[in-house]
């Protein structure tokens, strides 16, 4: 994958296979620490001890379509590029922690990305979930809700498709505000 | 300030409209956002469909989203279902592709046969 926003939107698939109802992501970017981190936790149906140590073995997937599962594998084999690690914790009916750490200045750490696209795309694609997304720099932090996106449309009386634009707009202008070195 | 009590209020509000949106829905998109329709650019195919559907002010259109279908040499993969016709689906679909799609076939009520991908 091009860009990290793509594994996220990929492992963000996995738990909404897994029938979650909540998906929070968080992206820490500390530079003071060196350090790029994603956690996705989801309220999904959650692995058995087995499985959640297999995943990260390309040919273990809980799919019947194909017998091969590539989404973790290569989230691992990217943060192992660049001096990182993937790690793992899954409670059968619980959910799933993946927390994906990259050394943050990197060359081998791929860009964020379009992550805006990936968030909203994921909250019209999958309207039952609740996502929460919280981004942190040294900067300064922010969060998106799809709740204030469902509530918007709801108060405003207007398609969901009409606040795809401006949700879009307002992660980047944040995620610009957390980014400036003021 | 909105208290919590608005805030559920609004949720449950949103999440009414949501269910009658759903239910009025003449087509429902489904776009494969496995790994391999990831790789091969299902996002900006989803982009482009949403996009299309505000452009064009299509109300009676859901998109979701879906893990993979099988046929990963055919991402991005797209299909349409419609109540009392056959699901179609289309591979291949570049955000352009999906564009005309859009056009064709939630418009105009035409399959756009070139793209038009057999399951079995």
């Amino acid at each position: 994958m091009r860009e990290l926003s793509l594994n996220i939107l990929d492992i963000v698939t996995n738990s909404i296979e897994a029938q979650a109802t909540r998906v929070i992501l968080a992206i820490e970017e500390l530079s003071s620490d060196n350090i790029f981190r994603i956690r996705i936790r989801d309220n999904g149906r959650g692995m058995s001890e087995e499985m959640t140590r297999k995943v990260l073995d390309p040919f273990v997937t809980s799919r019947t379509t194909r017998s091969v599962g590539m989404g973790l594998p290569m989230l691992n084999q990217q943060a192992m590029m660049s001096g990182g690690s993937v790690t793992i914790k899954s409670t059968l009916g619980v959910g799933t922690l993946v927390t994906a750490e990259f050394k943050n200045n990197n060359l081998n750490r791929a860009p964020l990305g379009n992550i805006a696209d990936t968030v909203v795309n994921l909250v019209i694609g999958s309207l039952d979930v609740h996502f929460y997304y919280i981004h942190k720099t040294n900067q300064g932090r922010f969060c998106f809700d799809s709740y204030w996106m469902l509530g918007r449309a709801a108060e405003q009386d207007c398609s969901l498709y009409d606040l795809v634009v401006p949700a879009k707009e307002t992660i980047r202008k944040n995620l610009l505000s957390i980014h400036s070195r003021g | 300030m909105k208290t919590l009590a608005d805030l559920r209020a609004i949720k449950e509000k949103a999440k009414a409209e949501m269910a009658t949106r759903e239910k009025n829905a003449r087509f429902r998109i489904t776009v494969a956002m496995g790994t391999c329709g990831i790789a091969a650019g299902a996002r900006d195919t989803m982009s482009a469909i949403i996009d299309e559907l505000n452009k064009r002010n299509i109300q009676d259109a859901i998109v979701t989203q879906t893990g993979c279908l099988g046929y990963c040499d055919q991402e991005p993969l797209i299909q349409i279902a419609q109540a009392d016709k056959q699901t179609i689906s289309y591979g291949k679909v570049s955000p352009e592709v999906a564009r005309k799609i859009i056009a064709e076939h939630i418009v105009n009520g035409k399959v756009v046969a070139d793209y038009v991908f057999n399951l079995s």
